[in-house]
């Protein structure tokens, strides 16, 4: 880790953040919405660099729900990054995947998990996967890197094949936690 | 709101956006805009919805993005617009050319008893959109106009978005359909074909 990072983010030899690229275009995935979280940095550089991804920089999570539900439409497959305070900016919009029967896979990056710092992670890193599943979401968790791909993959399989709203978190002990440098 | 132009009809507005409108796919915010694509008449390329409030302007990005040889149309409300501002922010960075948001302002949230909306208090929707960096921005007072933007629907080559000032009140609800896989179905199957429901 770097202590010095205003943000934790996952050590630069570790790979995943490439397989969970590997996977979104083994599952043609076109359309990526996201807010930016540090443990989703080298994934969302993998995806800007990518001509056959769109990349588009939302102001709130729950924009990216809206916005996946109409790329569904038009028969684009996507995916929602984010962090999981973000995963409360999505509640009421997630009725829409679940009205429309529409794909709406979600890769969080969680905080206020494991080993938080930041006190105000806690509140809503506790919540993410309760919240969640009441709006409806299938959610399956990924604590070590070799569970990343398995659980990303499930995740994106889940939600294409079967018109729901699925999430992927990847626990914070996999991403690392952010220390201010007290560590 | 000027007062010496009378407020234009929602359902005239509505019904003078939509003429010939070809193979132009819509999406309605809830509420009254829903009632009023399905009273001009309800058809696959329609998507009016229930619930999602201020997510209208994002599902319209998504289907812009997703579908660039078509046409994008979203028509919501000023209530719901104002729900979901930053999707302006998003839009505009994105520009897609084939996306139009018309919002018709009545100044009120109209189906929950016509409480004031912040529109009614000056704050000036596109204002924000030209703020945000949207290319085409108009306000819209006259019926003389709606032609106008009609065209302008069908040829703009930059985000449009428009505000409509219209009356307030409400006109007897004309009710689309409530399921929302249908909805969802029956509009791919119009936009992708019959292989929709196989796309893996």
């Amino acid at each position: 880790m770097d202590r010095d990072a205003l943000e934790m983010r996952p050590d630069a030899a570790a790979d995943w953040p490439d397989r969970i690229y590997d996977t979104l275009k083994a599952q043609a995935v076109t359309q990526v919405a996201l807010v930016p979280d540090a443990g989703h940095a080298r994934l969302i550089r993998r995806c800007l660099a990518d001509p056959a991804m769109r990349v588009v920089t939302l102001t709130t999570e729950e924009e990216g729900v809206a916005m996946l539900v109409g790329g569904w439409l038009g028969g684009a497959k996507g995916v929602l990054l984010m962090q999981s305070s973000g995963v409360g900016n999505c509640i009421n919009m997630l009725s829409l995947p679940v009205l429309h029967r529409a794909p709406l896979p979600m890769i969080v990056t969680m905080r206020g998990d494991y080993g938080e710092f930041n006190p105000a992670q806690v509140p809503m890193g506790s919540a993410t996967q309760a919240v969640l599943e009441a709006m409806g979401t299938l959610v399956r968790r990924a604590d070590t890197p070799g569970d990343v791909v398995p659980v990303v993959d499930a995740t994106l399989r889940l939600a294409f094949n079967t018109y729901r709203p699925t999430a992927a978190l990847l626990g914070q002990r996999l991403i690392g936690a952010k220390t201010f440098g007290k560590d | 709101m000027a007062t010496d132009i009378p407020a234009l009809d929602r359902r005239d507005v509505v019904r003078g956006l939509l003429e010939d409108r070809g193979n132009l796919l819509v999406v309605a915010g809830l509420g009254a805009s829903a009632w009023d694509i399905t009273a001009a008449g309800d058809c696959a390329t329609n998507f009016p919805l229930w619930g999602g409030m201020g997510g209208a302007a994002m599902i319209g990005l998504g289907l812009a993005l997703a579908q660039p040889d078509r046409r994008v149309l979203v028509i919501t409300g000023d209530g719901e617009m104002l729900m979901g501002l930053g999707a302006l922010c998003t839009i505009a960075v994105q520009s897609p050319p084939n996306l139009a948001v018309v919002v018709l302002d009545n100044e009120h949230y109209s189906e929950t008893g016509g409480q004031e909306t912040a529109t009614r208090h000056g704050v000036d929707l596109v204002a924000i959109a030209r703020g945000a960096g949207i290319g085409d921005c108009r306000a819209v007072h006259g019926a003389q106009e709606i032609g106008p933007l009609r065209n302008a629907i069908h040829a703009t080559t930059a985000p449009l978005f428009a505000v409509v000032k219209i009356a307030t009140g409400n006109h007897p609800l004309v009710l689309p359909p409530r399921e929302g896989a249908f909805l969802t179905a029956r509009f791919r199957e119009a936009v992708l074909g019959p292989a929709a429901h196989h796309q893996l």
